[in-house]
């Protein structure tokens, strides 16, 4: 079957041969990420997920993704998730808002400094 | 004020342009920035994606700005923001405005220009239909979800399948909208492919290619939209409507390069990038002006401005400093199915390395890209697809460059 990589905006169009469940071989690609995803997203299919979550005391949301992908039947679960969190500024990038999301053992990090503004 | 370069815009590329011209030995360097920090669209790309080329990690938007914000703190580079550029001159004289500093009139021995770009508006389609509220462009859209907290709507349909328009298509879904339907005049798209994957069909949004927004409903605000198919040549096909109830439309329909101001320091533009023509050092047709990012060519990937936007620092910083010289110039043009081939002419005599880049004019499959001097073929790159929605990028390597005896062509050949 033919993939397109998800990795980088170049979007590799990878050709993937599957047999009895089973990557047997990955064409196509142009970096080994290319090679990885197609190993993955042939068996069990992952993303990154990012938000924004509003923030007590400041004026813009704060920006978040998760620290690595996470399987992508959980995206709607891990916004859910999200959406519970209550912040306070400050908060520095880097920084974990929230640890082991939905039990993926992935934590959600900050990708952006917020401080008090409001 | 006098300095010795003066850098436009406070995005990606203005960043690079001035972290290279300071590394480069220029200390009179400022950054005038409209808004109220540095960063420029990168601050509203939440998304993942950015920096894989340059960083060897992948980056969201605000991350990847912030490390040549941090860069530029480190070099002690002056970014003045909240200003407005009002005019830049031929002899290089720059007028602005702000609340802190009043007008100000600074005399620039070098200026890069790195505006970047913003989205094509309403009034630019034609499209018939009432004057309600509820439409916006995608990002305008993208500003108001990431910035500013405020949901623009609950029932969305995205007219155009730009990148910005994707991956609002994904945001609205992960925000709690319901996006119903992603329409495409052309018969492929103007994204990236990976986009089309994780935004649109990770979320089971229909894609319509071949289909535009006919009619526009709503007294005050928008209610809903009708789309129909388009024939071969972009018209509605009548009987094949659909309506959609909707209570926000975005508008993801292209990009155009913020050129006024260089049209008033007489910089050509070019009719097909609506950029600036330049050379492969960045320069524009006027002495001491460089443009570099968004604002020359509209670029889909940000380490593409990066790259680019360092060698018009660099090349401003030269030229601040009495160190630069272009000597003869060959042209490099658009052949078939080539669309805005940027720089637009190399001097031959430097022997640099240049990356040429350009849009396909239309889909072609495993097809060549070849760069052609006279009947010679000085380089060539091949594809299994290439298409309007992905830059290509060709190299001309140092010993081609330097042995260039006239113009170059560049086309896509073969291939359906």
């Amino acid at each position: 079957m033919e993939i397109i990589c998800i990795n980088c905006p170049v979007g590799c169009r990878l050709k993937v041969k599957v047999e009895g469940g089973e990557v047997k071989e990955v064409a196509g690609n142009a970096c080994k990420r290319g090679d990885t995803y197609a190993r993955q997203e042939c068996v069990a299919p992952m993303r990154m997920v990012t938000a924004v979550i509003p923030v007590e005391g400041s004026r813009t949301p704060l920006s978040v993704k998760t620290a690595a992908p996470i399987p992508k039947h959980l995206l709607l679960d891990c916004m859910e998730a999200l959406a519970g969190i209550k912040l306070k500024a400050p908060i520095s990038a880097k920084s974990v808002i929230l640890r082991d999301v939905l039990g993926t053992g992935v934590d959600i990090i900050a990708t952006k400094s917020v401080k008090i503004d409001l | 004020m006098n300095v010795d370069v003066l850098v436009i815009g406070a995005g990606p590329a203005g960043l690079a342009a001035a972290i290279a011209a300071k590394e480069d030995g220029i200390h009179n360097l400022l950054v005038l920035e409209r808004e109220s920090a540095p960063g420029g669209i990168l601050k509203q790309c939440i998304h993942n994606g950015f920096g894989l080329h340059r960083f060897g990690e992948e980056l969201t938007g605000p991350e990847y700005a912030q490390k040549d914000i941090d860069r530029a703190e480190e070099l002690g580079i002056t970014i003045q923001c909240d200003t407005t550029v009002l005019s830049v001159s031929e002899d290089k004289v720059v007028t602005c405005v702000s609340r802190e500093h009043g007008f100000q009139e600074i005399h620039a021995k070098a200026i890069v220009l790195a505006m970047g770009c913003r989205e094509r508006p309403r009034g630019a389609l034609g499209t018939p239909g009432t004057r309600c509220a509820g439409i916006y462009s995608a990002g305008t859209a993208q500003k108001l979800v990431n910035l500013m907290g405020y949901m623009p709507g609950k029932r969305c349909v995205i007219l155009g399948s730009g990148d910005i328009g994707l991956i609002m298509a994904r945001r609205m879904t992960l925000q709690g909208a319901k996006v119903l339907a992603c329409v495409e005049l052309m018969p492929y798209s103007s994204g990236l492919n990976r986009n089309i994957v994780q935004c649109l069909e990770d979320y089971d949004i229909p894609l319509y290619l071949s289909h535009t927004v006919v009619d526009i409903h709503g007294k005050e605000k928008l209610t809903g939209v009708t789309v129909a198919q388009v024939d071969a040549n972009r018209k509605p096909v009548p009987g094949t409507e659909m309506e959609f109830d909707c209570d926000t439309l975005l508008l993801s329909v292209g990009l155009i390069p913020e050129n006024e101001l260089s049209v008033g320091a007489g910089v050509n533009l070019s009719a097909v990038t609506s950029g600036a023509e330049v050379d492969d050092t960045l320069q524009t047709n006027v002495p001491g002006i460089f443009a570099c990012g968004n604002v020359l060519h509209v670029h889909d990937l940000v380490d593409h401005v990066s790259n680019e936007s360092f060698k018009a620092g660099l090349s401003a910083a030269q030229f601040a400093k009495g160190e630069f010289a272009v000597g003869e110039t060959v042209a490099v043009l658009d052949g078939q199915g080539v669309r805005g081939v940027v720089p637009q002419r190399i001097c031959a005599g430097a022997g640099r390395a240049v990356e040429l880049m350009f849009r396909p004019a239309g889909v072609y499959r495993n097809a060549v890209c070849v760069v052609k001097c006279g009947d010679n073929i000085v380089a060539r790159k091949k594809a299994p697809i290439f298409t309007p929605g992905e830059m290509v990028v060709v190299k001309l390597p140092e010993d081609v460059v330097a042995g260039l005896s006239g113009d170059l062509t560049v086309s896509v050949e073969g291939g359906q």
